[in-house]
């Protein structure tokens, strides 16, 4: 590659206080080349990107573009200069349409038809079919993406940022974006990938640059890598397979007949007719893209949501209009998908957040009676088996990485040993490592005799640590199948095949 | 530039330092508001702070801290517990006139019976009347999702005109000369709320504000309804995530903080007012809210903003009368208090960086 690099980053760095998130990074970027940016959780990436972007200032060090000093002050100059940027996040506005919403992004936004017109004109070059017409609210995870990424592709870019862009599609929604980007690639457009899905990443880049704790370890040519070497270069440390024994699944512990409800939020998805036994000892996995009834699942069975009677039954009692609290004093345990907010109060301390799903089966609550001594203690015990990094129980849950509260969070209910555990996306966000010890942690729970549900938007979680599989689309479960020998076409069709998108036209 | 950057974790200092920080700044400022209407700001705050406590005429002052700081602390405890859940009852003004009204009722259709249990039946009907007050936005809301803030803040309008027509018509007292208002209350022993020790200013309602933050400081750190109450409010979902039931949690805390009001209203309208009349609430259920936010919501915090905010009271009618301020500079100082609580109140979670700019 004799020719000038589409981006030079030499020497970045950017401190925030208490922690460096980026040390003397540097890596070039040709034209047309497909860059992953490899690392765990707080290794860096997001700071890197958000420089490029201009929405952070690099402490020291230079970025050049095309040879020339580019020092982006916000993403306004950044996106002048060619730079797009598809967040991990989105941000549409639910109530508008998609052409509303991409004028709303655009600097010196045509008229609406003109407009329309140019959406449909890229979406058809690039086999991203959307109608303009339609209101965000009601499209698919996979077509917001596609919102996201037209917004970005009408300005031409030249180096495209794409922050884990798989994370919502199934599998041939992520094959479907791969030929786009492929497509892209090949006329020149330089595309930077974050994920910490390695396959993907040698299925799809042409090169590879990994950091850890804000320094760069290491670049490889993914193609000619193994995965298991990226992650072991990821977390600086051999990987341990989470180990299962087999085992003979005991009684029914959870049995779900006709499960429907209505989703309690405005754009959530309902409950369609959901029947399903889990025994104990067995770990059922639930795969699907985010937002097919996954957090409407989660609440039918922790109690958030009730439903008509019959429809859950635990231990062969019917639990449907039994609240939180007494299904927890059955053995019924739960970890929702978000962390702040709703798994912990974000500004109560550790030990606040033990009491939260504890009061009851740790006996900290003695006649209405707060025991916070023992609180504190559980909280203590939890930081200890679950090796959470933090300077103490009394530090407020906001104050921990999202890796570490995520652990606190899944500790404290396996912790409460339960007869059924729900758990809704347990390692999102969290480090190689530290996912591999939540898994062995539920593995281990369903060895004791732990009916568990895991649901999941990571297949290679669901496929490690699953007995049988079924996945959610537009609220219904598929027939669970065994997970052993299932084909990821097979799991990609059980989900729902690639909700009506097409192959781009190359 | 100057930024504000979000502390990781709230600053305990802070916390603890901003309504003592937000006193000196309201002297300070306020001193020169005095300034600038020809008085000299240091006599001003001398006799807003000094004068009651130590002055002169101390011996009158200081029970009146007591009869002024007591229906404030009790009413703040109650709106403290709503608040801190994010369930904000702004009506206490109208739960404590019809507390008033309800207690005063009962006292005025036993008269002129005398028993021992005249007025104890008075407090319960007065802690009912502030519960039923309260219970009318508490069920909309949780009815027909209507804004509490809303139906709390007009139901005080409509306490008001209830108060007006009483005192002109129902509970008028049949032998006043044609005077609007009651039967007064101090001449009739068993429902009079006397002073407990002679010329304290100690009265039932003062000790019923005692065992109010008591109560309300075990509920808050002991209990658990107390913690409901906090997750509620730092987290919602993650308070419902945990088996809080919200419905209940909006009937508790507007409950007991209409009790708490109507409760108030009871001992004042039986002690130091004596008769339900037209002008008998005097805003103490709107200076609760701020007493509220100065004591941080906190039992203890809220029990010495109460005195804090009675001794400016106090303070403030010498200083209208010695030194001749304005009452509405004497209002404009006690908004300061509360301006510079919340304006401070901001640097608990965030502190100030000098420095360059930064987006993001």
């Amino acid at each position: 590659m004799t020719q000038t690099p589409l981006l030079d980053l030499s020497g970045l760095t950017k401190a925030y206080p208490g922690v460096v998130a980026n040390d003397d990074v540097s890596l070039t970027i040709a034209p047309g080349e497909v860059h992953a940016l490899l690392g765990e959780n707080g290794a860096g990436k997001s700071t890197l990107v958000k420089m490029i972007y201009g929405l952070v200032k690099p402490d020291a060090g230079h970025m050049k573009m095309f040879g020339q000093p580019f020092t982006p002050t916000e993403p306004r100059a950044a996106r002048a200069a060619g730079v797009g940027m598809v967040f991990q996040h989105f941000s549409l506005f639910d109530a508008l349409s998609v052409a509303e919403n991409i004028a709303l992004g655009m600097e010196n936004a045509p008229k609406m038809n003109a407009l329309s017109q140019q959406i449909r004109a890229v979406s058809d070059t690039y086999g991203l079919p959307l109608s303009p017409d339609r209101v965000v609210g009601d499209l698919s995870a996979g077509e917001r993406q596609r919102v996201e990424i037209i917004r970005c592709l009408l300005q031409e870019p030249k180096l495209l940022i794409m922050d884990e862009p798989t994370s919502v599609l199934t599998p041939q929604e992520v094959e479907i974006l791969f030929k786009t980007l492929r497509k892209l690639s090949a006329e020149g457009t330089a595309i930077l990938y974050i994920s910490h899905k390695l396959e993907e990443i040698r299925a799809l880049c042409d090169s590879a640059t990994i950091l850890r704790l804000g320094k760069v370890v290491g670049h490889c040519v993914p193609r000619e890598t193994s995965a298991r070497d990226m992650a072991e270069m990821m977390v600086g440390k051999l990987l341990q397979t989470p180990m299962r024994a087999g085992k003979t699944p005991g009684d029914v512990v959870l049995e779900l007949k006709n499960l429907s409800a209505r989703s309690p939020s405005a754009f959530g998805m309902p409950l369609r007719d959901i029947s399903v036994c889990v025994q104990a000892g067995e770990v059922l996995g639930i795969g699907g893209v985010a937002g097919n009834g996954q957090d409407e699942l989660l609440a039918a069975l922790s109690g958030e949501m009730l439903t008509a009677p019959g429809m859950v039954s635990f231990k062969g009692r019917d639990v449907s209009l039994l609240g939180p609290t007494p299904r927890r004093s059955m053995g019924i345990l739960s970890a929702p998908e978000e962390r702040l907010g709703h798994a912990a109060a974000p500004d109560m301390s550790l030990t606040e957040n033990a009491m939260l799903t504890a009061a009851a089966r740790e006996n900290l609550d003695r006649g209405g009676m707060l025991d916070w001594g023992a609180a504190r203690i559980f909280a203590e015990k939890i930081i200890e088996i679950f090796d959470v990094r933090t300077p103490g129980p009394g530090n407020a849950a906001r104050s921990l990485s999202g890796g570490n509260l995520q652990k606190f969070v899944i500790g404290r209910e396996v912790l409460q040993r339960p007869d059924l555990l729900v758990v809704n996306q347990p390692t999102w966000g969290v480090d190689a490592s530290a996912a591999a010890a939540i898994r062995q942690a539920l593995l281990d729970l369903a060895e004791n005799g732990t009916a568990l549900v895991v649901i999941s938007q990571d297949l290679d979680e669901l496929m490690e640590t699953s007995d049988r599989f079924a996945a959610l689309n537009e609220g219904r479960l598929s027939p669970p199948r065994p997970a052993q020998g299932l084909t990821v076409d097979e799991i990609g069709l059980m989900m729902g095949g690639a909700h009506g998108m097409e192959v781009a036209h190359v | 530039m100057i930024r504000l950057e979000k502390r990781p974790q709230p600053s305990r200092a802070f916390s603890l330092a901003t309504p003592l920080l937000a006193v000196l700044a309201t002297m300070f400022f306020g001193g020169l508001l005095f300034f600038a209407l020809g008085k000299d700001p240091l006599a001003s705050i001398q006799t807003i702070f000094w004068e009651p406590l130590f002055g002169e005429f101390s011996f009158f002052y200081r029970p009146q801290l007591l009869i002024k700081g007591a229906p404030l602390v009790l009413i703040a405890i109650g709106l403290s517990l709503g608040f801190k859940a994010g369930i904000w009852n702004i009506g206490a003004e109208g739960q404590y006139i019809m507390g008033a009204l309800f207690g005063a009722g009962v006292g005025l259709a036993f008269y002129p019976v005398e028993g021992f249990y005249v007025f104890p039946l008075m407090v319960l009907a007065g802690a009912f009347g502030g519960w039923l007050w309260a219970m009318i936005p508490a069920l909309l809301k949780v009815k027909f999702g209507t804004n509490e803030i809303l139906v709390s803040l007009m139901l005080v309008y409509v306490a008001e005109q209830f108060l007006a027509s009483m005192s002109l018509g129902l509970m008028k007292n049949p032998e006043g000369f044609g005077f609007p208002g009651s039967r007064n209350l101090q001449q009739y022993a068993s429902a009079h709320n006397a002073d407990l020790i002679a010329g304290t200013g100690m009265h039932w309602g003062v000790v019923a504000a005692m065992i109010a933050v008591i109560f309300a400081y075990v509920l808050l750190t002991k209990h658990r309804l107390g913690f409901a109450i906090r997750v509620t409010g730092e987290a919602p979902r993650a308070a419902k995530f945990s088996g809080v039931n919200p419905t209940r949690l909006v009937l508790i805390c507007m409950g007991m903080s209409g009790l708490l009001a109507g409760l108030a209203g009871l001992f004042e309208v039986s002690g130091p007012a004596g008769q339900v009349t037209i002008d008998f609430n005097v805003g103490y259920g709107f200076t609760a809210i701020i007493v509220a936010f100065l004591g941080r919501l906190h039992p203890v915090g809220i029990l010495l903003a109460g005195l804090l905010m009675a001794l400016t009271y106090i303070g403030g009618d010498i200083a209208q009368s010695k030194l001749g301020l304005p009452a509405a500079a004497i209002q404009v100082f006690q908004g300061m208090l509360l301006f510079f609580l919340l304006a401070l109140d901001m640097f608990t979670n965030y502190r100030l960086r000098l420095g360059r700019t930064e987006a993001a």
